[in-house]
């Protein structure tokens, strides 16, 4: 809240080369560690993805004041808020299952914050209306939370938070609570809102279509260590885990690059294993293609894709309209084919089947 | 009752059964249990003489006392009662088991114990009575304010552990969001908290104002007996009982009626 | 009509005896198997016997001590000793229970036994119809040991400022106190009216109220945290003890030298050592 010399630091303005969030935050339970810098733009918006357990609520709760830091900072705006209790902080948050107060009314719970930061009830309220307006939520302002739909609930959560006038915003898996059919909806209309919040949000998800679709950059947390950041595109694109693969849908492989020639990382060094790529790379890369690139035959195929290898069917299971064949071999392989090139194949578990993989499709880049 | 939808409610009571034999038969005879002692009291009331004898002045006054010591028990329970509940289930203290069992202790000890201990603190020779006595000239044993103080020491358990209850099974992540919000932890108790706890500060409540108003041993010994200020409706009770069998059973039932009108008037209004 | 006076401050000193008696009703103690053994014989020969003595339970501590005397006396005798309340032994001997004496804490209950089970014929001609009265119990003004409030006769409660405990109308003891209070023609201010004269000795010996009217033989009982008063008007409600041998006594030579020696001077020096009035 102060800074050296005992002055309270003006909020620089936005636009200054000042992070709006700067935070280094480090808590140690037990045998667990969490370990992360976040750095966010004005008006960005950061996902943190991650499996359970990853530590990315925990990051959150720390960034709000729930949690003490072990080690590290927090500043916001440049302010120095990692001391500062929960209900100071220019901290904004929508929870997991929203926890809207059940014995107010929607507009009364947007109302709280502000009438908790000594607004008077008019003010409080009149602010709360204007907010539930902006999300085309005036009819339901009286209605108590339990009337509400998911979405609805969603955006009254979303209005509380915002009713503080907090320069951070975070989510605690703002989707999770929603069912799957109104989803796609919801989701389009939050990314539309956060786009309207000019300080920086940080969203807790551990599905991949949220942190692409509601996020400006993603950063992956794997056991308390962010293992990948970038902007969803590149994150989609070049994977860096196998986690982060599988999250995305892409066959991931390390390996050391001469020119176009990839040897992929094997425990058995004998046979060794090459993807080809399209552009030249020297020294340690990651290759990346998805199941929908590689293509399956029966017999060895004409002509000659640079990429071709002979797998064993592992097993098989409906993806969207399509069907995803599990390959097993020299490397284990995802791909995606169509029922009818399926029937035609004959692929049962076992069977052994060739495939083949344009260099042009394999997205190469450093490791 | 109307049900909207009579046929889905049939529906609903098919596919959740009958409630099994061993939980029913034990069931029936706790209820049995409860109302035969009651039933007993109505078959030997005297009705013929019950409208002279409820409108006589002793009694009505024996009524209104108990009626109103046993609101205002209610009352102080709940400004101290739900503060201390709130202590035990969220604050973090040494001793808090120790203390968690010494608001049981009332629940423990026989209410004439109870009348006896109050004596020898509060009592005129009492070890805080004999100060309130030469500083403020204030004596407790045998006024109105004895009769409450007696029955908040024998309440205010229930309502203790009926909120301390409530205060465990709220979830804790409210709070945190109020606070998120800016709420300090008075605003949090203030306005999220206790409006969350709201129906297990009601049971309690109920619960307290029933014992206070059955309160007998305590406060016999702790306020003594004097019509109109401190003979509740209890100790007319069995002051009846001494002389006249018939107009204890009335007063019983008197009691009996009041409370279950004004217990059952509440309930609804929290359901 | 007034109760059997009950000793407040008795309630432990009570208990002892109580178990003595429980036990000696149940089985011999060692003791006593000891004592018969020393008597040779005890059923077969001379005055032997168990003596079986219901009495109310303010006699609780004089007939203990008397008992301990009769025995002595007659080696080999055992007297077995019931307290209650005067009522309840009443009932039981109504309802056939086996008994020697009743000593009952007023005549109207001895009054219930003599029309009910009644008493031994050979001894009632001697000894009168309705029993001997061999105590009597007044009310005195029970006051803390430094009387505070310096009461010196029963007009002195009359005054509000003088905190005083009585019985409740309803119960014996207050009955008493309302014919002394009318012969007096005193109105007493009472703070509270208490549910029996335990009660109101309590609130005594506590220091909560300057004075209280209890029977004489709880003043007696409470020691020194009480000071007693005797008061004239106290004659106006005499509480007279009798006592009786039961008809169909299974002792009644026995029976009949136990009511003599109630009716002793031995007898009376224990009676009043415990606040007893004597006839």
């Amino acid at each position: 809240m102060t800074t050296n010399d005992g002055r309270r630091a003006p909020a620089p303005r936005p636009g200054a080369d000042v992070p709006a969030l700067d935070a280094r935050l480090r808590l140690a339970r037990g045998d667990f560690t969490l370990d992360v810098t976040l750095e966010v733009a004005e008006g960005e918006v950061l996902a943190l993805l991650g499996p359970n357990g990853a530590g990315k609520s925990s990051a959150l709760r720390a960034l709000a004041g729930l949690v003490p830091l072990t080690d590290g900072h927090v500043r916001v705006g440049g302010r120095d808020e990692t001391t500062t209790p929960v209900e100071r902080r220019p901290v904004g948050v929508v929870f997991q299952d929203y926890l809207l107060f059940r014995h107010m009314s929607a507009l009364d719970n947007v109302a709280f914050g502000p009438r908790c930061q000594g607004l008077s009830k008019a003010v409080a309220r009149a602010r709360a209306a204007e907010l539930l307006e902006g999300m085309d939520l005036s009819a339901q302002a009286r209605s108590r939370p339990g009337r509400l739909s998911g979405g609805q609930a969603q955006r009254v959560a979303l209005a509380r938070a915002l009713a503080v006038r907090p320069r951070l915003l975070l989510l605690d898996e703002p989707m999770a609570a929603l069912d799957a059919s109104t989803r796609v909806d919801v989701r389009a209309r939050l990314r539309h809102l956060l786009e309207d919040f000019d300080g920086a949000a940080v969203l807790v998800t551990h599905d991949p279509l949220d942190a692409m679709v509601l996020a400006d950059r993603v950063a992956v947390v794997e056991s308390g260590r962010i293992v990948q950041q970038g902007t969803p595109a590149e994150v989609a694109r070049r994977p860096r885990t196998p986690y982060v693969a599988r999250l995305v849908g892409l066959n991931l492989f390390r390996g050391t690059a001469e020119g176009t020639e990839v040897t992929v990382d094997r425990r058995d060094a004998r046979a060794p294993w090459v993807v080809h790529v399209h552009e030249p790379h020297e020294g340690e890369v990651l290759v990346a293609f998805p199941p929908r690139a590689v293509a399956l035959y029966a017999d060895r195929p004409h002509g000659s894709p640079r990429n071709l290898w002979r797998l064993t069917v592992d097993g098989v299971e409906r993806f969207g309209d399509q069907v995803r064949v599990h390959l097993v071999g020299p490397m284990p392989l995802s791909a995606d084919i169509s029922p009818a090139a399926l029937a035609e194949l004959g692929l049962v578990p076992g069977a052994p089947v060739w495939a083949a993989v344009k260099a042009a499709e394999a997205e190469c880049y450093p490791g | 009752m109307t049900t909207p939808a009579p046929t889905r409610g049939r529906a609903l009571r098919a596919r959740s059964g009958r409630p099994p034999w061993i939980l029913l038969v034990p069931a029936l005879l706790g209820v049995a249990f409860l109302v035969l002692p009651l039933l007993g009291l109505l078959v030997s009331t005297p009705w013929a003489t019950m409208g002279a004898r409820i409108t006589d002045p002793a009694v009505l006054s024996a009524l209104w006392l108990s009626l109103s010591t046993a609101t205002a028990a209610t009352a102080v329970c709940l400004v101290l009662g739900v503060p201390l509940a709130w202590l035990l289930a969220r604050a973090d203290f040494p001793g808090r088991r120790l203390v968690r069992a010494l608001v049981t202790v009332p629940l423990v000890i026989p209410p004439v114990v109870g009348g006896v201990a109050l004596l020898l603190v509060l009592g005129r020779n009492g070890l805080l009575g004999r100060h309130l006595d030469a500083w403020f000239g204030l004596t407790l044993p045998f006024t109105t304010a004895a009769v409450v103080i007696a029955q908040v020491f024998v309440a205010m358990p229930f309502l203790v552990v009926s909120v301390e209850g409530a205060l465990r099974g709220v979830d804790a992540r409210f709070e945190e969001a109020a606070a998120t919000l800016g709420a300090n932890r008075t605003t949090v108790f203030a306005r999220v908290t206790l409006p969350m706890v709201l129906p297990g500060v009601g049971a309690g409540a109920a619960l307290c104002w029933a014992r206070a108003l059955g309160e007998f041993g305590a406060t016999i010994t702790f306020a003594g007996n004097f019509p109109g200020t401190t003979q509740t409706m209890p100790l007319a009770v069995y002051m009846a009982m001494q002389r006249d069998p018939e107009a204890a059973v009335v007063l019983s039932l008197v009691l009996l009626i009041v409370s279950l009108a004004v217990l059952a008037g509440l309930r609804g209004r929290w359901t | 009509m007034p109760e059997s006076p009950r000793h407040p401050r008795a309630a432990l000193r009570w208990t002892a005896p109580l178990m003595a008696g429980a036990l000696a009703l149940t089985s011999c103690s060692a003791a006593d198997d000891a004592g018969r053994d020393g008597a040779g014989t005890a059923s077969e020969t001379g005055p032997a016997g168990t003596l079986t003595v219901l009495a109310a339970a303010s006699l609780t501590d004089v007939f203990t001590e008397l008992a301990e005397e009769f025995e002595a006396d007659n080696p080999g005798v055992e007297v077995e000793l019931s307290f209650a309340g005067s009522s309840a032994l009443a009932t039981q001997i109504n309802s056939g229970a086996p008994a020697d004496v009743f000593a009952s804490a007023n005549t109207d209950t001895m009054a219930l036994v003599v029309d009910g089970a009644g008493l031994d014929t050979a001894w009632a001609a001697d000894h009168g119809e309705d029993g001997g009265v061999f105590a009597t119990n007044t009310l005195r003004i029970a006051v803390p040991a430094d009387n505070p409030a310096g009461v010196e006769d029963l007009a002195d409660l009359s005054d509000d400022s003088v905190a005083t405990a009585l019985s409740a109308p309803e119960v014996p003891c207050g009955a008493a106190t309302a014919a002394v209070t009318d012969t007096a023609d005193v109105e007493i201010a009472a703070v509270t009216l208490e549910q029996d004269v335990r009660a109101v000795l309590t609130k005594v010996e506590l220091g909560e109220v300057d004075a209280g009217l209890v029977y004489a033989t709880d003043v007696a009982a409470a020691g020194d945290a009480v000071e007693g008063i005797d008061f004239p008007e106290s004659g106006s409600a005499v509480n007279e003890y009798p006592v009786g041998v039961l008809a169909g006594a299974p002792e009644p030579e026995l029976a009949a030298a136990w009511v003599d020696l109630v009716l002793s001077d031995t007898g009376a020096d224990a009676l009043t050592a415990a606040g007893f009035g004597t006839p």
